[in-house]
């Protein structure tokens, strides 16, 4: 027993201090050890045995079409680099550089002084994406300039002026955010991954995996002997995509300088055929890095090319609608004997609404479904939709997927809006009046939809009701597990009476006859129904006061297919602005002229080039520019390449056709 | 009780210490990604004197008294890291972080151990332990070590040992129990091997065998070796080794290599003697302790200040495998500056109170 304040034996304490006494004399010991007597070996050892650990880039997949035909590619981009080795004065050789890399010896000294207050083993980037005879000026001169190097990293190859840019997308360095959200998890920084479009859907498959190689390193940072070590990179896999190129060069031609959207769809399937946006961009200029004035100009533009219009303009359909409501009308029961005399307008609750022909001073006169539908009587559709009311066409409208995704494989898709009581009562906590059916009715007022809802909707009627999924990658394609297949590939049967089915195709089938809204669209030899469509921005009324006014310009809608019923193809094209469905429609029928033309000859296959000289033809997207520049052109389908003449200088040339040899 | 009672001596030279390790994290991290960091070691070092003062204001005995709360709130704040901490880390895969961004609970929990395992060793009646005097103490420590343990953090859970052995060592733990502990533990080592994971048991094969795997785990060792070596008598002109990327960690695990690659073999001495001279200024203050409990905090202090420097610069002589304890003042990191200066308030509130009675 003692008491609370003896103290623990002094004996213990000093025991202590002697053990911490041995264990410093121990690290003493340690330290003398390899300071004073193993000096010499560790200094050799500081010098010589250095390992890092160095990436060895994996090239991204390609992206095909549906043939199998290029459209992505990676192209190996040099850089040229300074090595600092303190032997050799980077001032005196910056002229020689200069020249051989046509820079300014200006720049070259900047470079060399900006990178003196970075340690030595940082090497100095002089430039980026050098031409062929810039890598091979420092091939020539490496024994003369052995401190001027080159590094090669792979980058996105894109087809030129922004061709299928909004559904390949773009690739940049990852970003933090990305990093932080857990499907990134295994990405580090620096990584190239997949932004928008395809690129981004399906960035798994197309990214491969870096490999690397352990390599020792002298104290300057460069590579002495063989690698001790090696991963091999595991390349991206190509992606196939349901695109045919042949058509998405129509397309994109049809459209050109209009704005607006264009999608052509396997009405069997879903598979898109082609799908275009405009205005668009260059992805190329995504491939690394974009400058911010650059990327500001693109997202402050109000013709917004960012967007992919096909699947996230969200816009009133116009007429376009009238065949949903004629499908709702006829199951109903109401459309089929229906007879209404139009006028040129009509009043409803209070209001006095006008018929398009009003402004033309006509009128329709007598008018059952068939007419309504290929002369797009607004009268009809007014009635239809009061005696239907909003519950009903709603009911039909959802069933035929507006108002929602389609759940096609690209990121971001839109969903637009199906008006109905209940959407109204949810989003504005008020009633809805039966007078809001009637715009509704005519495809105005609150419903908004995408291109690609439309056109998988008319698609369905025009399949008698086979409602697909649209997509741009056939899943049966893509390796097993990596998407669940059943998602692209089901198929919904929605009820539609065969007799209503053949009127209104019938219908539809005369819009582009001389009694239609649409002839001048037609193409003859083939038989082209479809629907247009001429969405108002603002009131008809104040569009006649401002006739020449830009902003008040309707938007022209115009969904066809061929033949009338269970077609082979589908076309839905959106001109903003274009005013009349019937310019849509001759954008249309141009994509599927180029279908039918297709059909009717050999489908062209990519031929691998022989070792001989001669023609060869190929199905091939870019064309390089020759010397005269006469190739400068988008081309597709049938084109013959003289394979005589020397593949192009790959860095100032368009996308050439290194690929193919 | 005046300023005078400061050690003022103590803190002049653990000053020396930390301004040695600023300069020594500057040139480590001076072209790196990191360059700037010792600014914050400042904010850090003034913080932590600040937090000295504050704790050595509080008579010690009135926090022994309440020593019991505070252990549950150690213990508590254990188990939230357990259960809370596993989240965020599940989503993040990063490079450890240099001594934790935040103050780990592991870290305040050790200062509280040292209190508590004071008390107890100074509430006992006996001059010798008793079995279930010993077990009782082995509890005390034990049970949080399990936690950290589980979080998992092997290197912490080890500084908790050294508070262990020395409360027990001055306790009057007996030549006998001693004995057993050492059977004990080396019963359990093939136990305590299976529950290893992988990368820890690396560490251990590649500080066996370093030349094995040059590349792989055993890595870390031998740069540490290459680059204390070099630095030779007086230290290497171009300290290539931390400069150019080869030492890792060069800012926090192994400051001390790349100290000892700038300074050579007189700098690193001239540290070693540092660290001496404040271990044993403590250990006085130990012995000037007005009582027992006093003695058994300024000791367990003493007992993980001097675990941390041994098992740290013992690895970056490659005497002891790479285990992630920092080292104690030049070591970057909040946490740990924290830590020893809270630690270093605890013997300042001792000391200042040895002529009261």
């Amino acid at each position: 027993m003692f008491s609370h304040d003896e103290k623990p034996s002094h004996i213990r304490l000093t025991a202590f201090q002697y053990v911490i006494l041995a264990i410093f004399l121990f690290l003493a010991y340690g330290l003398w050890r390899l300071q004073v007597s193993q000096n010499d070996y560790y200094s050799a050892a500081a010098e010589r045995n250095r390992v890092r650990e160095v990436p060895i880039l994996a090239p991204r997949g390609k992206i095909l079409d549906r043939y199998g035909r290029t459209i992505v590619d990676n192209y190996p981009s040099f850089t040229a680099l300074l090595m600092r080795d303190s032997s050799r004065n980077l001032n005196a050789d910056a002229d020689v550089i200069a020249a051989g890399l046509h820079m300014d010896p200006r720049e070259v000294r900047e470079k060399i002084r900006h990178f003196e207050s970075l340690p030595q083993y940082q090497p100095i980037y002089l430039k980026e994406d050098i031409t062929p005879d810039e890598e091979a000026f420092v091939e020539a001169h490496k024994s003369e300039l052995p401190e001027l190097d080159t590094i090669m990293a792979y980058r996105r190859l894109y087809p030129r002026k922004g061709f299928l840019a909004h559904l390949i997308g773009y690739v940049g360095e990852v970003s933090e955010d990305m990093l932080n959200q857990p499907q990134f998890e295994l990405y580090n920084p620096g990584d190239v991954v997949g932004k928008s479009g395809v690129e981004l859907q399906y960035n798994q498959l197309l990214m491969g995996t870096n490999g690397s190689r352990q390599v020792v390193v002298n104290s300057h940072g460069k590579e002495v002997g063989e690698a001790l070590d090696e991963k091999p990179a595991v390349p991206g896999k190509p992606l196939k995509l349901t695109i045919d190129v042949d058509l998405q060069i129509a397309a994109e031609e049809a459209m050109e300088g209009k704005n607006g959207a264009i999608v052509a769809m396997d009405p069997h399937t879903g598979e898109i055929l082609a799908m275009a946006s405009r205005p668009t961009f260059d992805p190329n200029d995504f491939s690394v890095r974009i400058g911010r004035s650059d990327w500001a100009k693109l997202v402050n533009d109000p013709d917004k090319p960012l967007l992919n219009k096909a699947i996230q303009a969200q816009l009133a359909p116009g007429s376009t609608f009238k065949i949903i409501m004629s499908v709702a009308g006829w199951q109903e029961g109401i459309a089929q004997n229906m007879h209404v005399i139009c006028n040129g307008s009509a009043n409803f609750y209070g209001r006095n609404s006008k018929c398009w022909v009003y402004f033309e001073h006509r009128t329709h006169g007598d008018v059952d479904l068939t007419k309504a539908i290929y002369q797009s009587c607004d009268v009809f559709f007014y009635t239809l939709a009061d005696r239907l009311g909003i519950g009903r066409i709603a009911k039909y409208a959802t069933a035929f997927g507006l108002g929602q995704k389609t759940g096609i494989d690209l990121p971001e898709e839109a969903s637009g809006v199906m008006p109905s009581e209940e959407w109204k009562l949810r989003n504005f906590r008020q009633r809805w009046f039966p007078g809001e059916t009637i715009s509704v009715g005519i495809g105005q007022g609150a419903i908004a939809v995408t291109p690609v809802q439309l056109i998988r909707a008319i698609s369905a009627i025009s399949m008698g009701g086979r409602m697909v999924v649209p997509h741009v990658v056939n899943p049966t394609n893509l390796p097993s597990g990596f998407v669940e297949v059943g998602r692209y590939t089901q198929v919904k049967e929605i009820p539609v009476d065969p007799n209503g089915w053949n009127t209104i195709t019938d219908a539809m089938d005369r819009v582009l006859t001389p009694e239609g809204t649409a002839f001048s669209a037609h193409i003859p030899g083939v038989d082209i129904a479809g629907k247009t469509g001429s969405a108002q921005v603002v009131s008809l009324a104040l569009r006649a006061k401002h006739e020449n006014d830009e902003n008040f310009a309707q938007n022209g809608w115009f969904v066809g297919f061929t033949p009338k019923r269970n077609p082979d193809i589908v076309v839905c094209t959106l001109f903003q602005g274009g005013e009349h469905g019937k310019l849509a429609a001759r954008i249309a029928t141009q994509v599927i002229k180029a279908y039918v033309d297709k059909q009717q000859r050999q489908p062209t296959s990519v031929a691998r080039a022989t070792t001989g000289n001669g023609q060869v033809e190929i199905g091939a997207l870019w064309t390089a520019s020759d010397e005269e520049g006469a190739a400068d052109k988008l081309g597709g389908g049938r084109i013959r390449v003289d394979l005589s003449k020397k593949p192009p200088v790959l860095a100032t040339a368009a996308p050439g056709l290194g690929g193919v040899n | 009780m005046t300023l005078r009672d400061f050690d003022w001596v103590l803190v002049a030279f653990v000053l020396i210490i930390c301004t040695l390790g600023v300069i020594e994290i500057r040139s480590a991290t001076l072209h790196t990604k990191f360059a700037g960091v010792h600014v914050k070691q400042i904010y850090w070092i003034m913080g932590g004197l600040g937090c000295m003062l504050l704790v050595s204001v509080i008579n010690y005995q009135t926090l022994l008294e309440k020593v019991h709360w505070m252990y549950i709130a150690a213990v508590t704040s254990l188990m939230s890291v357990l259960v809370f901490g596993q989240k965020y880390l599940g989503a993040r895969r990063w490079v450890k972080l240099p001594g934790g961004n935040h103050f780990q609970p592991s870290e305040w929990v050790k200062l509280i151990l040292i209190l508590a395992v004071a008390k107890y060793f100074a509430d006992l009646q006996h001059r010798e332990l008793s079995w279930s005097d010993f077990i009782k103490a082995g509890a005390i420590v034990g049970v949080p070590m399990l936690m950290v343990l589980a979080q998992p953090d092997l290197g912490t859970a080890l500084t908790y040992l050294p508070i262990a052995i020395v409360g027990l060592f001055l306790g009057g733990i007996s030549w006998k129990q001693a004995l057993a502990i050492i059977l004990l533990a080396g019963l359990a080592m093939p136990l305590a091997w299976h529950h290893l994971k992988d990368y820890q048991k690396q560490r251990l094969v590649s500080f066996m065998s370093p030349d094995n795997d040059p590349r792989g785990a055993g890595y870390h060792v031998r740069q540490s070796e290459i680059a204390v070596g070099s630095g030779g008598i007086w230290g290497s002109s171009s300290g290539s080794q931390t400069h150019l990327a080869f030492l890792p960690e060069p800012h926090t695990d192994f400051i001390f290599a790349a100290f000892s690659e700038e300074h050579g073999f007189v700098g690193a001495l001239g540290v070693l003697l540092l660290y001496f001279i404040v271990l044993m200024r403590l250990t006085q203050n130990a012995q000037t302790a007005p009582d027992r409990a006093g003695t058994f905090i300024v000791m367990g202090v003493v007992a993980v200040l001097t675990f941390h420097i041994l098992v740290n610069i013992g690895m970056v002589v490659g005497f002891m495998p790479v285990t992630g304890i920092p080292l104690p003042l030049m070591s970057y990191g909040g946490s740990s500056v924290l830590f020893m200066f809270l630690a270093l308030g605890m013997v300042m509130n001792v000391r200042m109170r040895r002529f009261v009675n």
